[in-house]
């Protein structure tokens, strides 16, 4: 089987799950068990879903959404990045963060979000914070985990063949480590989505899916909630697959590091 | 090409259980361009020694010089390949392989690829420049180790039992792929083995070592001319008497090409 045959059919497949998860949906919403404002049959939601891309709003609250998340992502990867390769290189480094990696990586994100709301305010600088809070701690932990995996045998070539410590560490440390980046950055990346959803709620207004959904309890429009929700998915999912799974493909798969991802 | 002199090279390791000899008084004169061999039973410190001569770990006593100059560590005059095969850069191609030493000597692109795609083809893989080492087979991707050792010039190349993993069919294409290699590049070698064939139809000289202390036992030299037979009558005498050096039964079943 070739690689496009392949990907056609983990597609047929992924679609399948869905269509099934879809209709077991849908036969309960038209059961009659639960009233029709809160379990909208899928028709509804896709008709709310088409009318709010068709006005824009939708893709303005998923352009805040992708504004803050890139925003606090980024920064946890030019921080987190560098922060677990320090820490795998220089042992003082190592004690001091790796117990604070340890205490503060397991608090949830949305545990912090009252208290940045007291320090920031309502807006963009508290859900930014939250999503870098969320995405730091996989991004540096994994680094770390990658730097100290990378094989001897490869500094010990690259040194006899006359590396110096910048070229080892850009020619062989980096990309020897890759594996694990990349698994910290689609962490990151997943911990900062749940984060900035959950910030959104609380601590933004007007604009972001989470406050879409979060304001739509006011009016109980379960549509507009179940419609944010779909967005918010099928961004994730892109994500996960498109960007995460090419750079996979570009990088460590097509080096032979790690293996074809089946499905 | 430069000579190597080892003068009176000692080194232990400290380890939890305390003090474990590496290698003791090792002294070995190799000329220039000369393919020595060293065998020696496992754990007698073949290894070691090679990485000393490599600059990866330094003699508790004595000292080493290349071409006249004391070695103090890593240098780009030494091309190390080592047996396994996971010593090439995964992310890198044969072709990106065979530059990393020439990018490190800052030899720029035009040239720096030209004499790679020659290393390249020096070990019969020109045809294979552009391919990843996982789709390499264990020969190829020692072949490719060893044009990468090759392709910054060094006048010496040490070998720490290259082929030790690849089965005999392919070990025998190996070896005389890589007697070709030498006799076109005249380095100086040191190729450290377990195999007794290998180290008959390669080396000039081979280095018999003891195990505990690891030191050497005897220096036998190979008398052969090349291209070798390993089937004439002369090559498996010369077998036979390295195994007698070894301290193997001589006329046991062990002495069939690929003992040791
Ligand atoms: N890193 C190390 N730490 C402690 N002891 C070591 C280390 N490397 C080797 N030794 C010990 O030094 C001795 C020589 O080891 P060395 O690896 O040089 O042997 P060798 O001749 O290459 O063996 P083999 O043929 O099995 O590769 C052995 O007794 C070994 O246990
Ligand atoms: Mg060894």
């Amino acid at each position: 089987m070739t690689d496009n045959q392949q990907r056609t059919r983990s597609m047929i497949r992924g679609g399948l799950s869905l269509l099934f998860v879809a209709a077991l949906y849908e036969a309960v919403a038209r059961s009659g068990y639960f009233p029709a404002v809160l379990l909208p049959t899928l028709p509804t939601i896709v008709q709310t879903l088409i009318a709010m891309l068709a006005d824009g709003t939708m893709l303005q609250h998923a352009a805040f959404t992708m504004y803050r998340v890139m925003f606090g992502f980024s920064l946890a990867v030019v921080v987190g990045l560098p922060l677990g390769i320090l820490m795998a290189r220089h042992p003082r480094i190592e004690h001091f963060f790796l117990p604070l990696i340890s205490a503060l990586m397991p608090i949830p994100s949305f545990a912090l979000i009252p208290l940045f709301m007291l320090w920031f305010g309502i807006g963009n600088t508290t859900t930014v914070l939250i999503v870098f809070y969320a995405a730091t701690f996989p991004m540096a932990f994994n680094t770390w985990s990658g730097v100290r995996s990378v094989n001897p045998i490869w500094l010990r070539a690259a040194g006899a063949m006359g590396a110096d410590e910048h070229s080892l560490f850009w020619k062989v440390i980096i990309p020897g480590a890759s594996p694990f980046i990349i698994t910290g950055m689609r962490q990151a990346f997943l911990r900062a989505w749940i984060g900035v959803v959950g910030a959104e709620m609380i601590a933004a207004s007007d604009w972001g899916l989470g406050w879409v959904i979060f304001d739509a309890k006011e009016f109980l429009n379960a549509d507009v909630m179940l419609a944010a929700l779909a967005v918010i998915g099928f961004i994730g999912f892109v994500f996960e697959r498109a960007v995460f799974g090419t750079l996979e493909r570009a990088t460590i798969q097509r080096w032979g590091m790690v293996r074809v991802a089946k499905g | 090409m430069q000579p190597i002199a080892i003068r009176d090279v000692s080194l232990n390791y400290d380890t939890p259980g305390g003090k474990v000899q590496g290698v003791a008084n090792v002294s070995i004169d190799i000329d220039a361009s000369e393919f020595v061999c060293i065998v020696g039973p496992s754990g007698c410190g073949k290894s070691t020694l090679l990485n000393i001569i490599a600059g990866f770990l330094s003699p508790a006593s004595g000292q080493i010089s290349i071409g006249g100059k004391p070695v103090t560590g890593r240098g780009m005059d030494r091309g190390v390949v080592f047996q396994d095969f996971a010593q090439l850069f995964p992310w890198r191609t044969a072709l990106g392989n065979v530059s990393f030493g020439l990018e490190m000597k800052g030899v720029a692109n035009p040239e720096r690829d030209k004499i790679a795609r020659e290393q390249l083809r020096l070990v019969k893989l020109e045809k294979f420049t552009d391919s990843f080492p996982h789709h390499l087979s264990g020969g190829m991707q020692q072949r490719v180790a060893i044009a990468r050792a090759l392709a910054y010039n060094p006048s010496v190349l040490l070998m720490d039992e290259p082929f030790a993993a690849l089965d005999a069919m392919t070990r025998d294409d190996m070896q005389r792929l890589l007697a070709d290699v030498w006799r076109e590049t005249r380095k100086t070698v040191i190729y450290v083995t377990h195999n007794v064939a290998e180290a008959v139809y390669l080396a000039d000289r081979v280095v018999v070592m003891s195990a505990h202390p690891g030191t050497v036992k005897a220096i036998i030299k190979i008398d052969l001319p090349r291209p070798r037979d390993p089937l004439s009558v002369e090559f498996l005498d010369c077998q036979k008497e390295l195994m007698g050096h070894l301290g193997h039964n001589t006329n046991g079943a062990a002495l069939n090409g690929h003992g040791a």
